[in-house]
């Protein structure tokens, strides 16, 4: 007999709850005690477990969206029931919740979220009555390409029997509150640009001057990784200078040698190469903690951070340490280029087990970034400036680059984490060590 | 005479070793009929035979070698292997054909004769034909329009007395080929076909009229045929071994040899030089390559710009017509 | 140049290919002093002579595989089949020798023969005489199949059948016969390639893809659904052989829709062969499968409102497309 799950009641203040984010899919087996999801209150992140063994069969609150306490999330039961008749209670009826966060339309996962961006043929299971989501393929293709999770249409568009079709998509992905599914809710007032837990606000409607947008899918999805990981991960920074005399010198001199291949390094191409085999170098530093255990990673995939108009996307490079620099360059030059056009597949933004994040071209000379988790750390790198520096009792002008690497604490130590910059700093300023 | 004999006998031997494939007819017993009416010929004249052609292509003079290159599928083959046994030809020697389909000739050949008034040409077209089509439509429609048109062409009908299995008596209300001409005011005569002289004599004479005159004739030529329709076909089960035997007898090469007195030592000579020239041919034919599979579509258009025409069919197209893509996948 | 018939545009190519080339010749029943059973060439007899207008009798399978002949020696004939119904009668000739010879004989001879003819129905000429059968030799490597839908591409296209070396089927329609449009002057020497299809109309929503007439019924409904903010984008394909796909497949991925319109029965038609390239080449672009309409698949009847109901008519179009619309959530049912 196929049962509800309820937003539970996780602190004595609590009156409504946001679901964080599924741990678990439709479809999949669910054991007592498996947490199945993280859910937002108004005072902390806390984990939802399940009571009962069996299959989740339906999911009713998607992620980032908000329940009043007690109403219906999901529905878990035997496999293959008949869960059309439970549905969410329209628990996000009035004004804008405590938590500012609460969001009242589907409000789809963006691309990097792991967890449900692909439509549902990828996922394993079906939604209401069985069979799996009946899509056309331009829906799909459209749905994929944006990142938005069709699930929240599922029976609900405007082809035959509920088919999701283009226009369905296209109203989507205007914002339109019209194709809200099982929250019937009005549209977001609070400003969409309020952080995690904001202090609460009046459902006014904002001030003549301002305007409010309506994020993508990518910028929400951005916002909550990066609040959840400066939330969670204990970062700690450390900085350092590297010469890069020697880089620039052997970078030019190879180019010119690839010239007639078409293949061009650059200089992050080096940096990113440079991390890669630190990574190697120094296993202590190359772990990941995920849920109280620590991860250690064999293979270094090094994800390049790349701005996009509307917000940020971290392509993989896969096994960055046993490529030779030039195949990571014709790599990571499509990645680069595919991420900008918006056609990055889903395997390729994740799995990363470092990032380095690149603001020099932008004239920024030293900034922090925030780690991508569960990667145990991130490389800000800042622009190669002329500067004036001591060498050895006299001054010299140098081309000095200023990185910074935070670290998740949890991971790794400050030690750790300096025996990693100055590996990185060795091969920068050593580059031959890069071609062997 | 005596290299279409051989040739056809050397072609039946060269089929059962599975050198030669699909459909082929032989001329043998025929010889005198098809080099009758060749031999008188101009440059200018064309003919259409059908698809028992092998003695027409060795009659308008093409080399023993490239007619076995083309029967067994090679490359130099007279219509570069694309043709077989059916579809030789020979445009230089005004050869146009060998053809598949019974009577399908006739308003082929019609046009050309068409095509020789149309530029006021002094030629004419020998168009042969078996009796077996003269059932057909294509038959009517030809002769009559020949006929009205006034056209510079000699159908020569082969009568060999059966089409495939069924003899001429049941085949045609009319069994004596030359007398349906009248139904279109045409000339029409018969001669005995295996009389080489006595073939080439009418031939000249109607070949001339045609020329001279603008006007078609129909000229049968009875014989027949000592093997089979095809390869395939014994030719036993239609015909008492006694006609065979009895017709065996009219031999039109042994007829030659005699009316002509040649003695029995140049016949020999004779013999001795087609079988060395046939063995040759065969043995440069077998060593000959095949055509290359990527021409396959060269010849099915031949505009300049049928490629051009035909880019952007390509999207979609059927497997093997779009090798190695797959947009949808991409 | 003032608007002139399809019929004229017809007319004013084959004269100027005779003014052009000698070795151009017409070939037909009644096509000389009778002018024509659908007044194609009138005229062209008494201002070229019975050389270059020859009169047959009825005999298709003669005066077409004489047409083979005289091409197979060089001439350019151009025959008139007086509809594509009696084309039957000649298939042999046109696919059996036409579409072969120059295959079979190792490319040493072509055939650049034209054949026109007119196809379609809808003046209650019953079964045997209302057919549209382009779809059979569309279906025959080594063959052409053009079928214009305006004066101005009957007129253009049918320069390039009558110049290109190679057998063209040059289908017309009936109907169309009396249809206006411009000409371009005679001294621009104006042609249309063979095997491009061109956009007519342009939209957003829906691309119908038809040729001859059916183009024309085609844009009538796209007019008609202009009125309910739904603009459909048609495609003259203008050519069966060579097809030109790409242009309807740019055309799908834009709208994600397709219908295809034809006279013909749909089953094993136009609307079957390009249904099977846009489902390889749009597989990820289609917002529902490509919908196809045809002609009643049963022999023309005889009775008006018979065979009204068999013909592929405005609404019936109209209908296709508001389904297919609908099943895509951007109309209600009609």
């Amino acid at each position: 007999m196929a049962e509800e799950i309820v937003m539970p009641r996780l602190s004595d203040t609590m009156e409504r709850g946001t679901i964080a984010r599924w741990l678990v899919h439709e479809g999949d087996a669910v054991h007592e005690g498996d947490v199945l999801a993280e859910i937002e209150t108004d005072k902390a992140t806390m984990e939802l477990n399940a009571y009962s063994d069996g299959v989740l069969l339906r999911i009713l609150v998607q992620d980032g969206e908000a329940a009043e306490l007690g109403a219906p999330i999901a529905v878990v039961g035997a496999e293959g029931e008949d869960v059309s008749g439970f549905s969410a209670a329209s628990g996000n009826g009035d004004a804008a919740a405590a938590d500012g966060a609460g969001e009242t339309e589907a409000a789809p996962p963006a691309a990097s979220e792991a967890v449900a961006a692909a439509p549902a043929p990828d996922a394993p299971a079906p939604p209401a009555g069985g069979g799996t989501l009946k899509a056309s393929p331009v829906a799909r293709r459209m749905a994929s390409d944006a990142g938005f999770d069709l699930r929240g249409l599922a029976g609900k568009g405007s082809g035959p029997d509920g088919r999701i079709v283009r226009v369905d998509v296209e109203r989507a992905l205007a914002g339109g509150a019209s194709a809200a599914p099982a929250a019937a809710a009005p549209p977001a007032q609070a400003p969409a640009s309020a952080p995690a837990p904001a202090p609460a606000r009046a459902a006014a409607a904002p001030p003549e001057a301002d305007t409010v947008i309506e994020p993508s899918p990518m910028l929400k999805a951005v916002a909550r990784r990066m609040s959840e990981s400066k939330a969670q991960v204990p970062h700690f920074y450390l900085q350092c200078e590297i010469d890069m005399a020697k880089a620039l010198a052997l970078r030019e001199e190879l180019n010119a040698e690839l010239a007639d291949e078409g293949v061009k390094l650059t200089v992050n191409d080096l940096i990113v190469r440079a991390c890669a085999l630190a990574l190697r170098d120094h296993p202590q530093f190359h772990r990941s903690w995920i849920d109280g255990k620590l991860y250690q990673h064999g293979a270094a995939h090094v994800g390049v951070a790349v701005a996009l108009d509307e917000g940020l996307i971290v392509p993989v490079i896969r096994n960055a340490d046993s490529l030779p620099l030039r195949e990571l360059a014709v790599v990571a030059r499509d990645l680069v280029a595919r991420a900008r056009s918006g056609s990055l597949r889903q395997q390729e933004i994740e799995g990363g087990t470092f990032s380095v994040s690149n603001l020099g071209m932008l004239g920024i000379t030293s900034f922090q970034a925030i780690i991508n988790p569960p990667e145990p750390g991130i490389l800000a790198v800042g622009s190669v400036v002329e500067r004036a520096t001591g060498v050895g009792g006299q001054v010299v002008v140098r081309p000095l680059m200023t990185v910074n690497l935070s670290v998740d604490h949890r991971a790794a130590s400050g030690a750790d984490g300096a025996r990693l910059l100055q590996t990185v700093t060795r091969y920068l300023e050593h580059p031959l060590l890069l071609l062997v | 005479m005596l290299l279409i004999r051989r040739f056809e006998e050397r072609t039946e031997e060269q089929y059962t070793r599975a050198r030669i494939g699909g459909y082929c007819h032989l001329a043998i017993g025929e010889e005198a009929a098809n080099v009758g009416s060749i031999d008188p010929m101009e440059p200018g004249d064309y003919v259409l035979a059908s698809y028992r052609d092998h003695g027409t292509a060795l009659a308008v003079g093409s080399e023993p070698h490239r007619v076995m290159a083309e029967l067994f599928g090679k490359a130099t083959g007279v219509a570069g292997g694309y043709g077989g046994s059916m579809h030789l030809l020979d445009v230089e020697r005004h050869f146009l054909g060998g053809w598949g389909i019974v009577g399908g000739q006739l308003p082929i050949a019609v046009g050309v004769a068409l095509a020789l008034d149309y530029e006021s040409k002094p030629n004419a077209v020998l168009c042969q034909l078996g009796e077996g089509a003269t059932n057909i439509g294509a038959f009517h429609e030809s002769l009559n329009l020949a006929a009205i048109w006034n056209l510079p062409i000699v159908f020569q009908v082969i009568n060999n007395r059966y089409g495939m299995g069924t003899s001429v008596e049941m085949a045609s209300a009319e069994p004596e080929q030359w007398k349906r001409a009248a139904a279109y005011r045409m000339h029409g005569e018969r001669v005995d076909g295996n009389d080489l002289l006595a073939v080439r004599e009418a031939a000249d004479r109607l070949l001339r009229r045609a020329r001279d005159e603008r006007r078609p004739a129909l000229l049968e030529t009875t014989t027949y045929r000592f093997r089979g329709h095809s390869v395939a076909d014994a030719g036993k089960v239609y015909r008492a071994p006694e006609e065979v035997a009895e017709a065996k007898k009219h031999d039109p090469i042994d007829r030659f040899v005699a009316q002509m007195g040649i003695d029995a030592e140049t016949v020999a000579r004779l013999r001795s030089e087609v079988n060395a020239e046939i063995d040759a041919a065969i043995r440069q034919a077998a060593a000959d390559p095949a055509p290359d599979p990527a021409g396959l579509y060269d010849n099915v258009y031949g505009d300049a710009n049928w490629r051009e025409q035909f880019s952007r069919m390509e999207r979609g197209g059927p497997f093997g017509e779009r090798e190695g893509t797959r947009a949808w996948r991409a | 140049m003032a608007g002139v018939t399809y019929r004229e545009a017809l007319r004013r190519a084959l004269d100027e290919e005779l003014a052009r080339d000698d070795k151009v010749f017409l070939m037909g029943e009644e096509i000389g002093r009778f002018e024509g059973s659908y007044k194609v060439t009138a005229g062209l007899y008494a201002k070229y002579g019975p050389r270059r207008v020859r009169e047959t009798p009825i005999a298709e399978e003669g005066f077409v595989g004489a047409g083979v002949g005289a091409a197979m020696l060089g001439l350019r004939p151009v025959v008139e089949i007086m509809t594509i119904n009696f084309i039957l009668v000649a298939m042999d000739m046109v696919v059996n020798h036409a579409a072969k010879v120059r295959q079979m004989f190792g490319g040493k001879v072509g055939v650049p023969l034209v054949i026109r003819t007119p196809a379609g129905a809808g003046a209650q000429l019953t079964a045997q005489h209302s057919q549209s059968l382009e779809v059979m030799f569309a279906h025959t490597p080594g063959l052409k199949v053009v079928a214009p839908s305006t004066p101005l591409d009957a007129y253009g296209l049918l320069k390039s059948a009558i110049r290109d070396d190679d057998p063209v089927l040059f289908v017309e329609n009936l109907v169309l016969y009396n249809v206006n449009g411009a000409l371009p002057e005679p001294g621009d020497d104006f042609t249309v390639p063979i095997g491009r299809a061109q956009v007519v109309r342009e939209g957003r929503d829906l691309t119908i893809v038809a040729h001859s007439y059916t183009v024309r019924r085609a844009l009538t409904v796209a007019d008609r659904l202009s009125q309910h903010d739904i603009e459909v984008e048609v495609v003259d394909l203008r050519s069966l052989r060579p097809l030109d796909a790409e242009t309807v497949i740019e055309s799908v991925k834009k709208t994600s829709r397709a219908l295809v319109a034809e006279e013909g029965w749909a089953t094993y038609g136009v609307g079957a062969e390009l249904a099977a390239r846009i489902s390889r080449e749009c597989f990820d672009d289609l917002d529902a499968p490509v919908e196809r309409v045809g002609g009643a698949e049963a022999p023309m009847p005889y009775s008006k409102p018979l065979e009204l109901a068999a013909l592929t008519l405005e609404d019936k179009i109209e209908k296709a497309a508001r389904g297919l619309l609908a099943d895509c959530g951007l109309l209600a049912e009609a």
